[in-house]
């Protein structure tokens, strides 16, 4: 799904990536670690082609189609899409008009999506406008899911959001990845899953996300590389207890 | 009896004759790098060179037409898109004047009186003493003098004690004569308890190069009564616009007043002076779009001169190309007054945005704010919506379209794709 060879990033002059090797199957959730500074975020934005991210070396495959330099909403339209951190706020563009858009051509059900998110009072608001960390979650976890995404770039999906309202964050994101049909009807997986397995990368500081989704592997990116690739509750494990340093000794 | 002659009320409506003052000034040396003027400029428009005497006074008679559903297509064109409705049942009257030539004038409600002035002041001898002259002055500039004293054209709109219109009521003044110079003087008067939209369309014919608007409006909101005025323009880029406007509202009465102007226009100076009693409130809104060689200096003087009045001036503006002065002041004089003024610009395209919120507060207890934002698009919403599979240029617009939207009660409802256009066409001259 997601191939990254040997990428290298600079913000300005300074260089924020150095050398990512990434591979994301198809099917995969894959969790990215790495303490703050650490270039989790500008990987993100430099998969989805934001300006600002320039890249100095190796490229980014998706979908056996090379990505490096195509404009952002090519690699949309291409199956990549993002759940922002910090979203801009586009006022006089309602939340309604948005998730049609996102849609594209397709028809969407705005109304059914949004009763599902819990977001239904907030839908003719302007995107962004004056919403807690939570609504702004919901908010981009409604428009993926009229986007449908194959690979979904989760920024701290759990930032800012109370311990009950994860779990419906992790519902949806199952939703969106097939893992809640996946888990409705194991025995008719491949009959009721249809087209491409939808991938994942998740960045998360305190792993809460980890008790709702299934992740397939963990990766932590530490001073502009990766330096470690195993199972994710392991990974989590270690950084709480002996911290990122330590946890990327043992892979050097 | 409230009559503007304080020196402060004239500089600010007069501002156009004060030669070389304050942001007048970077407007006109910005205007002139376009036009390279030798001759000693004129008063009417100084960059432009151009005087009240560069325009004719007097044009051909046009036709009568009783039903508002027969007039010919190419006037209807040119009205449509000021918002006219050529449906008579849609609308509870109609006025339309055609360079000095009432050409229609109708009503489908009880209650109301639409009329050319010129008749109405000859069937109300009351109207002369008690609403002509009374919120302008006749000597106050050389625009406000070029009108006569007892005027000839323009509308009178009247809507009786209690009568609440749930139609609109629409006006169209046309220009069609080459370099005609329209001078109109417009009273309303809405009366205690009373409601009125009027949609107010001005338009100059698709042919036309050069020509003059001078209008003069005086309303007078009763008691309790409701005014909205909705005006949209539709000039052309030669065509200079004068309006003065004063309007007053008595005790609990509402005026709100939409202002739309899309297309270029060679120069609009307009502000008008709202006065509201005690619990009166304004809510003034405009939306404004400058593309190359438009000059518009337009602004909004709100007196809140009673107890519980409220007031909320909103303009958005838009430059691509041309130049937008965007004003508004809010003057507090009475305790327990609220104000706010947002004034918020986006510049697409080289050409000068200048905003000049304002708030005066005479006394303590008023409470008033400004928010007044210059700028460009931020790119980072641009690339959110691209991330969401818009192109650029897509995504450029819906953020202008949202930028744009303010809420406006009752606009016609094709207003939408008209504004959709004007972004369009000036996202052309930005590519």
């Amino acid at each position: 799904m997601l191939i990254i060879e040997e990428l290298k990033v600079e913000i300005g002059d300074r260089e924020i990536l150095q050398n990512v090797n990434l591979h994301v199957p198809p099917g995969e959730t894959h969790i990215l670690f790495g303490p703050n500074g650490s270039g989790k975020t500008s990987l993100m934005m430099t998969i989805m082609g934001f300006s600002g991210y320039k890249v100095t070396r190796g490229k980014i495959i998706f979908k056996g189609e090379d990505i490096t330099y195509m404009p952002i909403h090519e690699r949309a339209r291409l199956g990549v899409g993002v759940l922002f951190q910090r979203p801009p706020t586009i006022n006089g563009l309602s939340t309604r008009r948005m998730v049609e858009i996102c849609a594209g051509g397709k028809s969407v059900n705005v109304e059914a999506l949004s009763k599902k998110l819990k977001f239904d009072d907030f839908i003719e608001r302007d995107v962004n406008h004056n919403l807690s960390g939570g609504e702004i979650k919901r908010s981009e976890l409604l428009q993926l899911s009229a986007q449908q995404p194959d690979l979904l770039l989760l920024d701290e999906p759990e930032s800012g959001v109370d311990l009950e309202s994860i779990a419906l964050l992790g519902d949806s994101i199952n939703n969106l990845l097939d893992r809640g049909i996946q888990k409705a009807s194991p025995c008719h997986k491949n009959t009721i899953m249809s087209g491409t397995p939808k991938s994942a990368l998740v960045i998360t500081h305190t792993g809460h996300i980890l008790d709702y989704i299934t992740a397939d592997r963990g990766q932590v990116l530490y001073k502009g590389q990766l330096r470690c690739s195993r199972n994710a509750r392991e990974i989590l494990k270690w950084i709480r207890e002996y911290g990122y340093e330590e946890c990327v000794e043992c892979t050097a | 009896m409230y009559s503007l002659k304080g020196e402060e009320e004239t500089c600010l409506i007069n501002q156009e004759f004060q030669s070389g003052q304050n942001c007048n000034e970077a407007a006109y040396v910005h205007a002139k790098k376009a036009d390279n003027i030798n001759n000693r400029p004129k008063t009417l428009d100084k960059v432009k060179n151009i005087s009240l005497s560069d325009f004719i006074d007097a044009a051909e008679n046009h036709d009568y037409v009783e039903i508002l559903e027969t007039i010919g297509q190419d006037d209807v064109k040119e009205f449509v898109k000021v918002g006219i409705d050529t449906d008579s049942t849609l609308r509870a009257g109609t006025f339309i004047q055609k360079d000095s030539t009432i050409v229609h004038c109708s009503k489908s409600i009880e209650g109301v009186e639409i009329k050319g002035i010129a008749n109405a002041l000859e069937q109300h001898d009351w109207l002369g003493e008690k609403y002509l002259w009374r919120l302008l002055s006749p000597e106050q500039d050389e625009i406000t003098r070029s009108v006569n004293i007892k005027p000839d054209q323009g509308f009178f709109i009247w809507i009786k004690k209690g009568v609440k219109a749930q139609k609109p009521l629409q006006t169209c003044l046309h220009i069609a004569k080459e370099k005609f110079s329209q001078k109109v003087h417009n009273i309303v008067v809405v009366e205690e308890d009373s409601e009125l939209h009027i949609i107010a369309g001005c338009s100059t014919s698709e042919h036309l190069e050069s020509g003059l608007h001078i209008g003069l409006s005086e309303f007078y909101i009763k008691k309790g009564a409701t005014l909205k005025y909705t005006m949209i323009h539709d000039w052309g880029e030669n065509v200079y616009v004068r309006p003065k406007t004063a309007v007053h509202v008595d005790e609990g009465g509402v005026f709100i007043s939409n202002y739309i102007s899309l297309r270029p226009v060679g120069s609009i100076v307009s502000n008008p002076v709202t006065m509201l009693e005690k619990n009166a409130t304004a809510r003034i809104n405009s939306i404004l779009v400058a593309g190359k060689g438009t000059y518009m200096d337009m602004g909004s003087v709100v007196e809140l001169n009673g107890t519980g009045a409220r007031a909320e001036i909103i303009s958005r503006a838009i430059v691509a190309g041309g130049t937008i002065i965007s004003r508004g002041h809010l003057m507090g004089k009475e305790p327990g007054v609220k104000g706010h003024l947002e004034c918020k610009g986006l510049i697409l395209k080289e050409g000068l945005l200048h905003a000049i919120p304002e708030l005066s507060g005479h006394t303590p207890g008023v409470e008033m704010s400004h928010e007044a934002a210059v700028g460009k698009i931020d790119k980072r919403e641009i690339e959110y919506l691209m991330a969401r599979g818009l192109d650029e240029e897509e995504a450029i617009s819906t953020i202008v379209r949202g930028f744009l939207n303010v809420e406006i009660e009752g606009l016609p409802a094709d207003l939408e794709t008209r504004i959709d256009e004007a972004v369009k066409e000036t996202e052309k001259d930005m590519m």
